[in-house]
């Protein structure tokens, strides 16, 4: 029987989250019902509209995460984080510190900072991040409720370019790793959540397919299986023959 | 030190080798040498160089247009998904103290002139707001005497009232003016360099402020340095080879961003219009499917900048010119003085011609018909 994801003092049954960064109506429509979302990202700055607000859009049971992006540094995110809370009552806010315009690479430096000025000021900080187990420590110790690792560049569908140093942080973390960016297939989307990751973060896979709404359960059920294994535990894998006899067998 | 490299005692001087990068990158270019081969090159590539860039907008890369757009829609989507960004220029002043020959505001020009006071600019302002719009750009003639910096700061705050997201496009100002700016609200800078060849931008600039041709090119960066946000770009095509200045425009941009990755940025790609002082200004030496070659290059090359599509091309070449390359779009638009307001009789006459005169709804039912997102505000002020 699986745990509920714990963020902070929240629950969750699922372990998808959609991203909004590409949204329009029929994600959204596909994430909560294909693929049964509980939580939803949103660009504070986007939702900084009267017309065609992604906050029209989402239904009252699910949990909006606003995001910081537009942030360029930890004073920036703190005063987004802020407006978020203002716009939406939200207290779970997503760390987006970025001084990148091309690759969009979070600043692990500046998201440190960030998460100890969010978390003095109250809220349930989250930190989207580049998967270096230094900074994630750090990030902890100033009192992120979960990590948010890259998986690829963001929006680019590379799939798991960080998997080895993701495998580390959730080795390593105690709080909740969620794999953000990248993410291109759900294979890899159950690959992360085999290998132990808590939830899954996805947009633009989704929101770039053909059919969304089936990509949006493809996910949902990737997710799912991935996490089964996890749980279950997988069967090793030796990495070379298991010598039929065994080496140490005249010590008997 | 040529004339138009001298500057005036009032204008600041910045320690930047920009100018030099972008005068190297145009220095002997041979756009006919490009082949087949080179445009597969560039297209298959996840981060182009200025090199694969030269081959989009050769000839050879004309021949290969279609294969260029579907590159383009693609490298569109993954940045910018279905969104299309909305505003619309607001005009505040059209004196002008530049002799500039291809401008319908150059002062020669015998031309109605006028300037709005506070209590017009927040008459036209309300009157664009009723449209839905939440971006606008405050733009004015380049005096300094007639609209000066506290007039234009004066504009911002008003506008930041009834707008999230401002832009300006004035005269080229030092980096503790910009800084007025952005502390009265502005978020982005535009100025355009009209041409970046010197010896064509010496002969169309023949006076004013604006023949100083560094002082103009190093705008953006002051802008920067001031704490803008973000800082927009363009060459008037048809002033000189549009290649040329497509390419300097292009590597103005990407040297700034190595530079100032933070930064967003954001292009536009004008044709030259007919103004009330030329009728006889054609901007065919640039066709549209030249246009749409330009667009789609750029968004290969440099695909997380925005690009606006102005108003001086038709309806159906920017309908599809968003969706496959463009990311902003203006509506509503009128380049003249005063003319939101109906009920203002105090008008002045139009920098140039426009050739789409949809309003706001218009244009906003016709993109969500064709199934893209347009997206009144996606911003916020830090």
């Amino acid at each position: 029987m699986d745990t509920k994801l714990k963020i902070g003092k929240y629950e969750f049954n699922s372990r998808f989250i959609l991203g909004s960064g590409k949204f329009n109506i029929e994600l959204i429509k596909s994430a909560i019902f294909e693929a049964e979302a509980e939580i939803i990202t949103m660009a504070i700055r986007r939702a900084n509209t009267s017309k065609d607000n992604i906050l029209d859009f989402v239904p009252d049971n699910i949990k909006i995460l606003p995001n910081t992006s537009g942030a360029r540094n930890a004073q920036e995110a703190l005063r987004i984080a802020r407006l978020a809370r203002e716009l939406s009552g939200a207290d779970m806010i997503k760390i987006e510190v970025i001084k990148d315009s091309k690759y969009l690479f979070p600043d692990n430096h500046e998201t440190i900072k960030a998460v100890e000025l969010l978390k003095q000021d109250g809220f349930i900080p989250m930190a989207y991040m580049y998967p270096d187990l230094s900074a994630a420590r750090d990030m902890v110790s100033a009192g992120a409720d979960a990590i948010m690792p890259l998986a690829a560049p963001i929006g680019t569908n590379k799939g798991l370019l960080t998997k080895d140093f993701i495998k580390i942080l959730i080795d390593e973390i105690d709080v909740p790793i969620i794999v953000d960016a990248g993410l291109g297939r759900p294979s890899e989307a159950a690959y992360v959540m085999e290998m132990g990751a808590d939830a899954v973060m996805a947009n633009t896979a989704i929101a770039t397919a053909s059919d969304i709404k089936l990509m949006a359960k493809a996910f949902k059920l990737a997710i799912e299986a991935g996490r089964m294994a996890y749980i279950s535990k997988l069967g090793k894998i030796s990495e070379y023959a298991v010598a039929s006899s065994p080496l140490t067998g005249f010590l008997d | 030190m040529i004339e138009i490299d001298k500057y005036y005692p009032d204008m600041e001087i910045i320690d930047s080798d920009i100018e030099n990068l972008i005068l190297n990158t145009i220095k002997d270019c041979d756009f006919d040498k490009y082949t087949n081969e080179d445009i597969d090159t560039a297209l298959k590539k996840e981060y182009l160089d200025i090199e694969d860039f030269k081959a989009l907008i050769s000839p050879m890369g004309l021949m290969r247009l279609e294969d260029l757009a579907k590159c383009a829609k693609e490298k569109r989507e993954r940045y910018f998904g279905k969104n299309v960004y909305f505003f619309t220029p607001l005009y505040i002043s059209n004196y002008c103290e530049n002799n500039c020959i291809y401008c319908g505001f150059n002062c020669k020009n015998n031309i109605n002139r006028m300037k709005l006071d506070f209590e017009e600019i927040e008459k036209e302002l309300i009157e664009i707001q009723k449209s839905g719009l939440e971006e606008i750009l405050i733009l004015t003639g380049e005096s300094k005497k007639m609209s000066d910096v506290e007039y234009i700061c004066n504009s911002i705050r008003i506008a930041k009232k009834y707008f999230k997201n401002i832009g300006v496009e004035i005269y080229p100002l030092n980096t503790d003016e910009y800084k007025l700016l952005h502390q009265a609200g502005a978020d982005y800078v535009t100025v355009f360099q009209e041409t970046y060849d010197k010896d064509v931008y010496e002969k169309k600039h023949q006076g004013g402020r604006k023949r100083i041709y560094p002082y103009r090119l190093n705008s953006q960066e002051r802008a920067i340095l001031g704490g803008l946000r973000g800082v927009a770009f363009g060459a008037l095509l048809g002033l000189c080879d549009y290649r040329k200045d497509t390419l300097a425009t292009a590597s103005h941009i990407y040297y700034l961003q190595k530079k100032y990755p933070q930064i967003e940025y954001s292009v536009s790609i004008p044709r030259l219009r007919p103004t009330v002082a030329d009728k006889t200004i054609n901007p065919n030496d640039i066709d549209e499917k030249k246009l749409l070659q330009i667009m789609c290059a750029y968004r290969i090359f440099l695909p997380y900048i925005n690009m606006t599509i102005s108003t001086r091309e038709s309806a159906v070449f920017r309908n599809n010119a968003v969706q496959i390359a463009a990311t902003k779009i203006s509506s509503g638009v009128s380049t003249g003085i005063g003319k939101h307001d109906e009920t203002n009789t105090h008008k002045g006459d139009e920098q140039f011609e426009i050739a789409d005169n949809r309003t706001t709804d218009e244009i906003y039912k016709t993109l969500k018909e064709l199934n893209m997102q347009p997206v009144m505000n996606d911003y916020i002020y830090v």
